[in-house]
């Protein structure tokens, strides 16, 4: 006789902590048999909200730590998630209906992914920053800094690789994050929580929700404490929704188109120009004379 | 004992040593090919602990043979290491800076014993430097195209690194770290009083699985750098040492097409302003001649103070002192070490008699009673030193400070620039548009204002003018370990 | 003319302190003398006689277990006003001083003349010791004048008693403002009248207000305390007050005094601290390094 199993109750991810949605509404998750795997949390706007607030209050730390650090606990995410690789295979490899192989490879490309972002945090700035000869006795130079709060819709697939890899870029540059995981397949986001807590990241750097993105997305295209957005494959109809919303305070939106297999490219997709939208440029003058 | 109700004698501090026992290899091989191997030389020489003068353990002397053995080595293991994909290599390098942080303790007492330093700096400084060194660099591997527009960067090839004595695992982390990230193999020459720490390094880089030849270490003296320098396969040499020797690895390698970076002497000119932070700028003061006994390449071993301020600083300056405690390295107290050899400690006496008899002012303090056995120097400076002096000109590499005096910025930056060295300099003035306009008319590849002795992977570190050329650290710190090629494939 | 300071070298330096092994030998001296130094404070609004009895009991035999030799009292108590009289009796015969907040503490908004008759008030009362506030919103405001002639009327008002002056540091948020704050300050307190070694001491905080002492903020007054000692000849106290916890930090400080100052600061007549936990943990350690035994928490009194 087989032993009876205790399943995992999958939660939200707000500041640190795993919380209920609020709205004490779930969703089904089936595997590839059409048998409900998992219930997952059904994210309210409230929960949002939770987030957003969580989020900024996290801010002003997590901008304010040193690169190395950033790239420390980025890293250290990556250590972690190659310590879950079955779970996460498993996971995908369930949901998402492909081959335990395939599954995995998704897993090793989304671990490899963290470490290429968690190269960067002590080194954008080199990148894409600079100093400027103005043509007058000033020292002038322009630092890239971290926006606030951003949110990620995450795109529906893969699951994994999408979310780490739009969390990744705006997280090394030291802005705090919410992610509305993929809708359709919202396992990997579930568990991903679980990542973040044993990875040294402070409460409220990174917030994850799970639930339907036609439902919360007007929300965060709205919110005015949201300074960007992050968004994958967006549909016509949910672009339009969050560059409508985002003049309500100037948000940054910035929409990519990936396919399945540039998913996998570092060079397209941990670029810095994928950072550089997270950022604004700050130019300071100081004048230089005895 | 008794509290008395008023003032008590005095609050002495109880020993406080670093009691961790770590294993010494008595016989310390060569590591070549991935394996530590006998030298085929069959020549050993020793090594000793600065402080007791007791030998410590027989490091293995490469000859010619052992040389070319290293250098073919790395030579083999190039093609597979350097079109390996970036963000391969770079999982080799994160691994060795999370290794380093594992062994921190470990490494920073053999660093301590072998070295002379305090325990308190290499754990606190050498140990974290070298860690992040690796991590930062690590970062870049896969991120070569955006570090150097409009080209393609290629590895160099076989480099040959010679190391000094004075940050032993931190400068085999500052020649490493960028080489391999670029996808270069080495071949690395420790300084032969402290070869022990980059031979611990080579057991962390077997335990990561770095692949075999990609680093090789050559233990030995002046000689095994020579051979090392001039064989035929190495393509690059990265040297940190001495502006003498320097010079004559440029005379060495002319013709020969190998790409030389050179991190060289110093006599680095520190600039307080009567309107600095005084007490924040004698720390500056400390934090530049006294940290690791002065045996710093870009040591602010020049001072230059504004004359109103003049007795300030020394009467502060030699308060501050009084609470420098010298001593056993391995106390957790002890703030500035031993002389790291009988010969460094030698020339550093000599400077000092030097100073006197040129008619300078010796101030120093009798800090602790020093321990019997070992090579000890009470950090000191002097006043009424002139610019011509030989204290004022030539590098000492020791706990002693030349204090001179100046009026005007104008008078100040010509002081500090009048030297063939260029290493680095300091600025201490609460006024932001000094600072930069100073910062600007000085030469000195590393400027440091209201501060000294600020190192960091992400900061680009190297001189101008006599002490070297070539960068290291940062973005400009991967550059003399790729070659360019333009967009139609040629070699530029 | 006010002096600089640099924040990032001061954080370094107040750092380098922390970083002293203290073990042994030291360590038990540095605990006995710590303790020796500690004000015991309670000054909340629900303080009452019964509050303050229990207290000067504990600052008089801080622990009721035998050690060698026994272990030193607090320096002193410190209360609000209106509870010096039974605080006075509770000390009587003892070597533990009374020292008193007054001048309308901790805000100090009060009309100057209700502040000066809040110290008058103490003083008769039997304190031996005035803890003042400063004029933060005077000083913030740039009236220094007005400040340091608060302190010269203080001063005067305390007659034999000591005092010491408040600077609030938390409020006074920069560097500069607490190196300016504490020259000032003593300047003013030498107005009125030339000043004996520990009759006057500066103090970081109230308590009242985050942050209170630190490491730093503590460094840049001890440093104008040594000007003013090299100027004058005179040695001004230092109490850094309020979040001072444990015994490890309370060593890190000695150190600090001892490499700043000088060993002739190191006692209760130039140096305290403000605080009421630490008494307990620094017990916990002398305990400890006696007997090798961790203790429990129910081991020591709460005052």
């Amino acid at each position: 006789m087989s032993r009876l199993t205790v399943s995992k109750t999958y939660k939200l991810y707000i500041d640190g902590q795993f919380a209920r949605t609020e709205s004490g509404r779930s969703l089904a998750i089936e595997n590839q048999f059409g048998e409900v795997e998992a219930h997952i949390c059904h994210a309210s706007r409230k929960d949002l909200r939770e987030a957003v607030d969580a989020a900024t209050g996290a801010f002003s730390s997590w901008s304010g730590i040193t690169g190395y650090l950033r790239g420390q606990i980025l890293y250290r995410l990556a250590e972690m998630l190659e310590g879950r690789r079955e779970e996460f295979a498993a996971a995908i490899q369930i949901t998402q209906s492909v081959t335990i192989a395939v599954a995995r490879k998704e897993v090793d490309a989304a671990v490899d992914r963290l470490v290429c972002f968690a190269g960067w945090t002590d080194k954008l700035q080199q990148v894409i920053g600079c100093a400027n000869p103005v043509a007058g006795s000033y020292y002038n130079f322009t630092v890239p800094q971290a926006q606030g709060v951003v949110v990620i819709v995450a795109p529906s697939k893969p699951s994994l690789l999408g979310l780490v890899s739009l969390i990744g870029a705006p997280l090394s540059a030291g802005n705090t994050v919410i992610a509305l995981g993929s809708d359709q397949h919202p396992m990997a986001t579930a568990i991903f929580g679980e990542v973040c807590q044993t990875s040294d990241v402070p409460p409220g750097v990174i917030n994850l929700l799970t639930g339907p993105h036609k439902e919360l997305v007007p929300h965060v295209a709205t919110h005015r404490q949201v300074a960007s957005v992050y968004c994958a494959n967006p549909s016509k109809k949910m672009r339009v929704i969050l560059e409508e919303g985002a003049s309500e305070n100037m948000k940054r939106t910035h929409c990519i188109s990936i396919d399945d297999d540039t998913w996998y490219n570092n060079h397209e997709v941990a670029s810095p120009w994928q950072i550089e939208p997270f950022v604004e440029m700050k130019t300071i003058w100081h004048p230089s004379a005895c | 004992m008794t509290i008395k109700t008023d003032q008590i004698g005095g609050w002495e501090y109880s020993p406080a040593l670093e009691t961790t026992q770590i294993a010494i290899e008595p016989k310390n091989k060569l590591f070549i090919n991935g394996k530590f191997v006998s030298p085929k030389s069959r020549s050993w020489f020793s090594t000793t602990n600065p402080s007791t003068q007791e030998k410590i353990a027989d490091i293995a002397s490469a000859g010619r043979a052992d040389i070319n053995t290293a250098v073919l080595a790395a030579k083999k293991a190039l093609p597979k290491w350097s079109k390996l994909a970036g963000s391969v290599r770079a999982k080799y390098l994160y691994r060795i800076a999370r290794r380093i942080q594992e062994r921190s303790r470990e490494l920073a007492i053999l660093e301590t014993m072998d070295g002379g330093k305090p325990i308190k700096e290499s754990r606190d400084v050498d140990l974290p430097l070298a860690a992040q060194h690796f991590f930062y660099y690590a970062g870049w591997a896969d991120k070569l195209e955006y570090a150097f527009p409009g080209v393609e960067a290629k590895p160099v090839g076989v480099c040959a690194q010679i190391i000094p004595w004075n940050f032993p695992l931190l400068m085999a982390a500052w020649k490493l770290a960028p080489a391999l990230a670029c996808g270069n193999t080495c071949v690395l020459k420790p300084a032969e009083t402290t070869s022990l720490t980059a031979l611990r390094l080579a057991e962390i880089l077997q335990e990561v699985g770095l692949p075999p030849g990609v680093v090789n270490i050559v233990t030995g003296a002046g000689d095994t750098g020579h051979h090392l320098v001039q064989h035929k396969s190495v393509q690059k040499v990265a040297f940190t040492g001495s502006t003498e020797v320097g010079k004559l690895l440029l005379r060495q390698t002319a013709g020969s097409g190998k790409k030389l970076t050179l991190e060289l002497g110093g006599k680095s000119a520190n600039i307080i302003f009567a309107d600095a932070a005084i007490d924040q700028a004698v720390e500056g003061i400390v934090s530049g001649i006294y940290f690791n006994q002065g045996h710093v390449c870009c040591a602010g071993s020049r001072l230059f103070v504004e004359e109103s301020i003049l007795d300030e600083v020394v009467q502060k300056l030699s308060y501050r002192l009084k609470s420098l405690r010298v001593g056993d390295p391995l106390d957790k107290n002890t703030d500035l070490g031993a002389i790291n050899s009988k010969a460094q400690l030698e020339t550093i006496e000599r400077y000092i008699r030097q100073g006197t008899s040129e008619g300078a002012q010796l101030h120093e303090v009798d800090t602790n009673p020093l321990p019997a056995n070992g090579y000890w120097c009470n950090p000191c400076f002097f006043t009424d030193v002139q610019p011509s002096h030989t204290i004022a000109r030539e590098e000492i590499f020791g706990p002693v400070l030349s204090v001179m005096t100046f009026r005007t910025p104008k008078e100040a930056i010509a002081r500090a620039n009048n030297s063939p060295y260029g290493l680095a300099a300091g600025i201490w003035t609460d006024k932001g548009s000094k600072i930069f306009e100073i910062a600007k008319q000085l030469d000195a590849g590393v400027i440091w204002c209201n501060s000294y002795n600020k190192f960091d992977a992400a900061s680009p570190f190297g001189g101008f003018k006599e002490s070297g050329f070539g960068r290291e650290g940062g973005l400009q710190g991967l550059r003399p370990y790729v070659n360019f090629f333009n967009k139609s494939g040629r070699k530029m | 003319m006010r002096k600089s300071v640099d924040t990032v070298m001061v954080n370094q330096r107040a750092s380098s302190f922390m970083r002293r092994s203290i073990k042994t030998e030291s360590k038990k001296q540095g605990l006995r003398l710590a303790l020796s130094m500690i004000d015991l404070t309670t000054l909340e609004g629900k303080d009452s006689p019964e509050k303050v009895r229990s207290l000067c009991s504990k600052a008089i035999v801080p622990w009721e277990g035998q050690i060698e030799p026994p272990l030193p009292s607090v320096a002193a108590v410190c209360v609000y006003p209106s509870l010096v009289r039974v605080a006075k009796n509770a000390l009587k015969g003892s070597t533990v001083n009374i020292a008193s907040v007054a001048t309308g503490f901790p805000s100090g908004q009060y009309p100057l003349d209700v502040r000066l008759n809040d110290v008058t008030e103490a003083v008769s009362a039997g304190a031996d010791e005035i803890d003042m506030v400063i004029n933060r919103g005077a000083f913030l405001s740039g009236e220094f004048d007005e400040v340091a002639d608060e302190i010269t009327c203080v001063r005067k008002a305390c007659g034999k008693a000591h005092l010491k002056i408040i600077l609030e540091t938390g409020e006074l948020e920069t560097l500069e403002n607490v190196r300016h704050a504490s020259d000032l300050s003593i300047k003013a307190a030498a107005s009125a009248g030339p000043i004996q070694d520990g009759e006057v001491f500066i103090k970081t905080s109230t308590g009242k207000v985050s942050p209170a002492a630190t490491m730093p903020v503590t460094l840049v007054m001890l440093e104008s305390i040594r000007d003013y000692y090299e100027e004058t000849g005179v040695r001004i106290g230092m109490k850094p007050a309020g979040g001072i916890k444990t015994a490890k930090q309370s060593l890190q400080y000695l150190v600090m005094v001892k490499e700043t100052l000088g060993d002739a600061w190191l006692s209760k007549h130039l140096f305290r601290f403000g605080a009421s936990s630490l008494t307990n943990d620094v017990l916990r350690q002398l305990i400890r390094q006696d007997t090798g035994r961790y203790t429990a928490k129910y081991d020591f009194s709460e005052a």
